[in-house]
């Protein structure tokens, strides 16, 4: 299932946490070759790790950490905005309409419909929290993964090349982009909403207006 | 709930939250917007890290002084609930079980802020950090109807006073006006002289996708509830010339 997970709740989710981080290493450290950071215990942070990200990651049957990606607004600090205007034309991308996607990870032996399960969540992200576009820094590979399950991003520049290729792109809420993801991955669009409502407060089990 | 008028109404608010140079301007432009929105209250609430607060709103004075008296800081959903978050929330989805919050809302009800509410947390430079809430009374389907019509606007308008807040906090660092980028200016040059979208896309060799960012990009720098107020803006302030 799909846990939303903000940074400062990660330590009520060890095993998915730790899961998250060591294969967060595994992807971008030992797989792609990136010069990312990894401590002691072999997890990846970064310095946007610090800011208290939302993070989405999908919980496999065994609760164990299966994918996950990693929001900000893009009002405050972000990777793309810090470290790759070169690939947005020289535009900061900024808007509290626009969030940030980043560290999109799977672990090493996925489940096949872990991508269009987190790619499903950014839909319902977008649709519950009035998001209109992501924009996401990712490796080569994943790009082919988006193209696979049919949820492509727009492209807007890319740099380096083989293992350490690295693109910025373009997401915005399609509602054919999210057939076929629900169609992809088994798993139908009113269970991936059940999962955000879940992690967001049923307004029915919390009626204010009966409360006082 | 009162009819909302259109955005030019809305647009008009935000050029009083632009062109405010106090915190009396900033209150008067919040009044205004409550009844635009026709709802019964609106408050920007912007507490710092060494715990100051500071903002404009339409509570009572009473409800003001009461909030603070039995620091209700402490035990407000609301503002626990959206403390270092950056989505928006409908006050029904915060956790009201605990007994002091339950005493909290009650108390809160009583003193006429509403039943519902909706609130912004902002993400602002430098851990800046703020809320800008709407509460009202009414039935639930009445608030959702509302919130869900309205919600894109409501994101927008608490940007722009967070923006403002930002600009009169006393003692704050001098910061650079923001400036939109040459492919930013391109973009809304050829917005303003009437090009289509498609057109400007195909001028630019982008995408539509990426012009839509482009101008979403340019739209919060300068403030502007949408496309054609954004081109406004940028030919009113000379950041474009056709």
């Amino acid at each position: 299932m799909i846990r939303y997970i903000y940074g400062n709740e990660l330590q009520n989710w060890p095993t998915l946490a730790r899961g998250m981080f060591r294969d967060r290493a595994t992807q971008f450290h030992d797989r792609l070759g990136w010069d990312v950071h990894v401590d002691e215990a072999g997890e990846e942070r970064d310095e946007y790790d610090a800011m208290n990200p939302l993070y989405v990651i999908w919980e496999d049957a065994d609760g164990r950490h299966g994918g996950s990606m990693r929001f900000l607004p893009t009002t405050g600090r972000t990777m793309v905005n810090d470290h790759f205007l070169f690939l947005t034309d020289g535009v900061r991308i900024e808007s509290p309409l626009i969030w940030e996607c980043t560290r999109f990870c799977l672990a090493p032996r996925p489940e096949p419909r872990t991508a269009a399960a987190l790619m499903l969540a950014g839909g319902d992200i977008m649709t519950g929290f009035g998001v209109k576009h992501f924009v996401g820094v990712f490796d080569g590979l994943m790009q082919r993964v988006y193209r696979r399950i049919g949820s492509s991003p727009d492209v807007l520049g890319e740099t380096g090349t083989g293992r350490a290729r690295l693109c910025v792109g373009l997401w915005e809420y399609s509602v054919e982009a999210r057939g076929r993801l629900s169609e992809g991955s088994g798993i139908p669009e009113h269970q991936s909403r059940d999962w955000f409502e879940q992690a967001f407060g049923h307004p029915a089990k919390r009626d204010v207006s009966h409360a006082a | 709930m009162g009819s909302v008028a259109g955005t030019t109404s809305l647009n008009s608010i935000l050029e009083c939250v632009e062109h405010a140079d106090t915190l009396t301007d900033l209150q008067q432009a919040i009044e205004r917007l409550r009844d635009h929105f026709g709802v019964d209250h609106i408050v920007y609430h912007w507490v710092s890290a060494d715990g100051e607060q500071y903002g404009c709103g339409t509570y009572s004075i009473e409800w003001v002084s009461r909030y603070l008296e039995k620091t209700y800081l402490r035990v407000d959903p609301v503002v626990l609930g959206c403390y270092q978050r950056f989505h928006p929330v409908d006050w029904k989805r915060l956790d009201w079980s605990s007994k002091p919050a339950r005493d909290f809302l009650e108390d809160a009800i009583a003193h006429g802020v509403g039943n519902q509410g909706f609130s912004v947390p902002i993400r602002g430079p430098n851990g800046q950090y703020a809320l800008f809430s709407l509460s009202h009374s009414s039935d639930d389907a009445t608030w959702d109807e509302f919130t869900s019509t309205h919600h894109r606007d409501l994101i927008l308008v608490a940007h722009a006073f967070n923006r403002k807040a930002l600009e009169l906090e006393p003692g704050r660092a001098q910061e650079v006006a923001q400036a939109l980028s040459p492919r930013e200016v391109d973009a809304m040059t050829l917005l303003a002289l009437g090009y289509s979208r498609a057109q400007v896309a195909s001028s630019l060799s982008i995408s539509e996708h990426t012009l839509r960012v482009y101008i979403e990009s340019a739209r919060h720098k300068l403030g502007a509830l949408n496309t054609v107020h954004a081109v406004a803006r940028a030919l009113s302030r000379g950041f474009i010339v056709i």
